[in-house]
């Protein structure tokens, strides 16, 4: 009798010790996480532009105004640069991955074409598995990548700017593990086809910056809905 | 009486003689041989001008970031690879030009060569003959590429589009630029991977 009173304290205690672990090991509670990647840095200095800037400093100018539009609207963001650092392809999907992003913009500039130029993975789309390709992860993201394409779109066409849609093959993007989208801005051009605001202008990007930040509150809103 | 040392000597003469006869006739032959040779490479019969063919070039449009097919009249050769190599020397002979949609410079001799080997990977019932199109571009010609995700996407998918257009059995491409592997074009578009053709669809613009 005595020891089977025992026995059955020491298997309440057990069952405690492991109700504890597995609260203490259950995951928390999802937090929407948006990585901004501004292309390019360093000794990587990417296009240049007319205007003599070049598409590093004007990814990173951009990069600095969302993180301050999606910081002040209650959004968490993590950066792969906030300096002229140069930081390697894999990296970048390397730091969207680990904070289990709930969407990756890959930010760039050019001189070429006009208004804004929005690019998802050419990767097809597969079925989420356990382990994944690194040069193909996004491939299990597709479906998801194509739908933020469309509220950005919505969004950047609302405020009046001209997009192209497309698909490319760029590297980080194909490695990343979340929805993901490559957004470059080009001049805007009026119907003569002449440049009416270059990438660098701070107005042009104040107005593309708040566009792309009320994409993301809208995406935000469906990706946390059940 | 003639001396000793004189016949000693006459004898090496007439020696010394024959080897450089024999040393002659050699050198002789040799010569005859060299122009022979000579004659049958030399061209008898005038190179034949491949026959005009209609080619689809699918060309790109930066200001509506576009593929669109676009039929030419040019020469084409009967060897595959040589062919493939002429369409796309084609297709970047239109980008050189000074009004080009989707301005690029270096023209035709950009394309350094297109080589076409068996494709990689599962064998499509469909196509059992798929071929993989490898084309080693100029470094020139990507060292002055305009920098940019539109441009470089633009370029990479309208070789393939046009490769696709005129020799249906290339499913895949891959590039090199000076015979090694490059990791962008020129900062942006992947050069590593494998592009499929496919992916390369003529569309009529997609602005929303």
């Amino acid at each position: 009798m005595h020891w089977s009173k025992w026995a059955f304290r020491v298997f309440v205690a057990a069952l405690g010790a492991s109700s504890l672990a597995a609260a203490q090991q259950a995951p928390p509670i999802s937090k929407f996480v948006v990585v901004l990647d501004a292309a390019h840095g360093g000794d990587d200095a990417g296009g240049k532009l007319d205007s003599g800037q070049l598409e590093k400093a004007v990814n990173l100018n951009l990069s600095v105004r969302l993180r301050s539009l999606l910081a002040a609207r209650g959004i968490q963001v993590v950066t792969t640069r906030e300096s002229d650092a140069s930081v390697d392809l894999n990296r970048r999907a390397e730091i969207a991955n680990h904070v289990n992003a709930g969407l990756c913009l890959s930010l760039h500039a050019s001189e070429t074409g006009s208004g804004i130029h929005m690019f998802a993975s050419s990767l097809a789309p597969v079925q989420p598995a356990r382990f994944t390709a690194w040069k193909t992860a996004q491939a299990a993201w597709i479906t998801r990548s194509l739908a933020v394409a469309g509220v950005l779109n919505s969004a950047l066409v609302h405020a009046g700017l001209s997009v192209t849609l497309g698909r490319t093959a760029l590297s980080p993007l194909d490695s990343m593990t979340c929805p993901a989208v490559a957004l470059e801005i080009a001049p805007q051009r009026d119907e003569e086809n002449k440049i009416t605001a270059e990438p660098d202008d701070p107005e042009y990007q104040a107005r593309v910056a708040a566009s792309i930040a009320a994409a993301v509150v809208e995406w935000r809103t469906e990706a946390h809905q059940p | 009486m003639i001396p000793r040392y004189q016949k000693i000597l006459f004898v090496v003469l007439i020696l010394a003689s024959l080897a450089m006869g024999v040393v002659l006739w050699q050198l002789r032959q040799r010569a005859h041989r060299r122009l022979v040779a000579g004659e049958a490479s030399a061209p008898t019969k005038a190179p034949e001008v491949a026959p005009a063919e209609q080619a689809t070039l699918v060309a790109a449009n930066d200001a509506e970031n576009s593929l669109v097919p676009q039929v030419h009249s040019l020469p084409l050769p009967a060897d595959p690879g040589a062919r493939a190599r002429a369409v796309l020397g084609r297709l970047l002979d239109l980008y050189a030009a000074p009004d080009a949609a989707h301005p690029v410079p270096g023209g035709a001799a950009s394309v350094a060569q297109v080589f076409l080997l068996p494709a990689t990977g599962q064998r499509d019932p469909q196509n059992p003959g798929a071929q993989m199109a490898v084309v080693n571009l100029t470094g020139t010609f990507v060292a002055s590429h305009p920098s940019g995700l539109e441009a470089e996407t633009l370029t990479v998918l309208s070789i393939c589009g046009t490769l696709r257009a005129n020799l249906p059995h290339v499913t895949q491409v891959r590039f090199l630029v000076d015979g090694q592997q490059r990791p962008t074009l020129a900062g942006h578009a992947d050069l590593t991977r494998t592009y499929l053709t496919a992916e390369a669809v003529p569309t009529e613009g997609n602005k929303p």
